[in-house]
């Protein structure tokens, strides 16, 4: 099992990781007795996601999906973001060891959890 | 960079002593051991020489030593060929083994368990040692073989090779003992007299020696078929042209493990209770898998909790320190390590397992760079876990 560069790099000096305080919506997934947990934290406005922060345990695949999503998912509309599949994380990585795919779809489900917490929350306030 | 290798139980650099005698062996003496003519038989009384050293060795004749490519292939050989020895003149077949044995038991019992051979996986105690007590009710009056390994290979706990040995010469039909003591040899005294073994399972490059090349015990007179056929060498045991320069380089490696064995482990032995000590003080949240006092000079297996085990073998890795993991993400398989479960452990502390295994090349220094590095490693990768609380 080799990984790219990219994924190294990512879990190595990883892009927005943390929390953010007054979030707009959060998503969790995982859980620990399967080694892997992704939070995902959410600022947004007009429908556009204008920060996103994650948490991860797990290996290093799991925390360089974690990385490369936050990255791809800045800035993009709702919508544009729900359309985000695991095949588009695992690209962006440069691939991904085939015993590690599950981890982009990690990535996918944290951020799904949390476009859905951010509308669920909107639906109360209405 | 200078790299710090701690993964001495998966694999040992090839000492220079070993590697000298090896080197004629591949073009100017390139002979075929089984070759009647000069160049032959120069092969051939390598290969006796190496036979001599792995049988002083083992305590053993030299008719009782059959070489083989490695432990997979030794343990594989008294599993598969035992039963297929036994099988004509038995209806069943029992074989108990443990829950904490390498893949290369477990998956050729898993693959005779499909042939109508019952297999008991004994379990253990929480330091790893096959309970005894549980180890006695479990004999059969159709059980022909007992496989348990000599020392574990990710906690480095030693299992009670001599008391089951003992146990049973006392039984009253022969029951047939085998040990798997590939991660032995560099520290224990692995004579089979003593510990009462048919079979004994060695490998070359765990002991400073060559990889693919490795040797099986078989006692005199035991039952036992080769699996591989061909032209009968190693007595119809083991088909295939010798691995001459292979076989030279585990008799070096086996000669020199036992004449240096004491000093290397004295050596060893500190440095790695230095590591532990160091971890465990350094360190919150750390559980220590390995029970020193019944186990290899050489191991030190931690599960840090809130971080996961592959992560920091490759937060390691970039720091030029290499170690294992038995967590589940390394594997493939997502689950983690058999032995860790086995030993009562949670999934939540198997995933953030390391082992870090010391060979005889491991300076002060290693274990000083190590201790510097580690906690800031541990602290990254718990910041980053949305349940670890400090």
């Amino acid at each position: 099992m080799i990984y790219s560069d990219k994924v190294l790099e990512h879990f190595k000096h990883p892009h927005n990781q943390g929390s953010i305080k007054n979030a707009d919506a959060i998503g969790e997934v995982g859980n620990p007795v399967c080694g892997d947990v992704m939070k995902i934290y959410l600022k947004i406005k007009d429908n556009i996601i204008k920060d996103i922060k994650f948490e991860t345990l797990g290996c290093a695949a799991a925390i360089a999906v974690s990385s490369a999503l936050t990255d791809i998912v800045k800035g993009k509309t709702l919508d544009e973001a729900i359309k985000i599949t695991k095949d588009d994380i695992v690209e962006d990585l440069g691939g991904l060891p085939a015993s590690k795919i599950h981890c982009s779809m990690l990535g996918v489900e944290a951020l799904q959890a949390a476009i859905k917490n951010y509308k669920d929350n909107q639906n109360k306030l209405k | 960079m200078k790299t710090i290798y701690f993964d001495h139980s998966a694999t040992t650099p090839v000492e220079p002593r070993v590697l000298k005698e090896m080197l004629p062996y591949f073009s100017k003496k390139f002979g075929n051991a089984s070759s009647l003519y000069s160049l032959g038989k120069e092969g051939a009384l390598a290969v006796e020489k190496a036979r001599q050293r792995v049988a002083n060795f083992l305590n053993c004749e030299t008719s009782e030593i059959v070489f083989t490519s490695g432990g997979t292939e030794s343990n594989n050989l008294v599993l598969k060929g035992l039963v297929k020895a036994l099988s004509p003149l038995r209806k069943k077949i029992h074989i108990i083994t443990s829950s904490i044995e390498h893949d290369a038991i477990l998956e050729p019992c898993a693959d005779l368990e499909k042939e109508g051979v019952s297999i008991t996986y004994l379990p253990v105690k929480p330091n790893g040692i096959v309970d005894i007590e549980i180890f006695k009710k479990a004999i059969r009056p159709e059980t022909v073989l007992v496989s348990i390994m000599y020392a574990n290979n990710e906690v480095g706990v030693i299992e009670p090779i001599q008391e089951i040995g003992e146990l049973l010469k006392k039984q009253k039909n022969k029951i047939y003992f085998h040990t798997d003591a590939t991660q032995a040899v560099n520290a224990l005294d692995c004579d089979v007299q003593k510990l009462g073994v048919d079979f004994l399972s060695i490998s070359g490059h765990k002991i400073y020696g060559p990889k693919g090349v490795g040797a099986l015990f078989v006692k005199k007179g035991s039952s036992l078929k080769g699996i591989q056929l061909g032209g009968h060498q190693e007595n119809n045991l083991r088909s295939g042209t010798l691995n001459v320069p292979g076989i030279v380089g585990l008799g070096k490696a086996i000669e020199l493990a036992g004449r240096e064995r004491l000093k290397n482990n004295s050596k060893i032995f500190k440095l790695r209770n230095k590591l532990i000590a160091g971890i465990l003080k350094e360190i919150p949240d750390v559980i220590l898998n390995t029970d020193i006092d019944n186990a290899l000079p050489s191991h030190a297996h931690f599960s840090f909790l809130g971080a996961e085990g592959e992560a920091i073998l490759f937060e390691l890795d970039f720091r030029g320190i290499e170690v294992s993991t038995g967590s589940a993400c390394a594997s493939g398989s997502l689950e983690p390590s058999h032995v860790l479960l086995a030993m009562g452990l949670s999934p939540e502390t198997a995933h953030g397992a390391i082992r870090f295994s010391l060979g005889k090349g491991n300076t002060a220094e290693d274990i000083q760079k190590t201790l510097k590095v580690l906690p800031l490693i541990i602290s990254k990768l718990r910041a980053m876990n949305p349940l670890y609380k400090n």
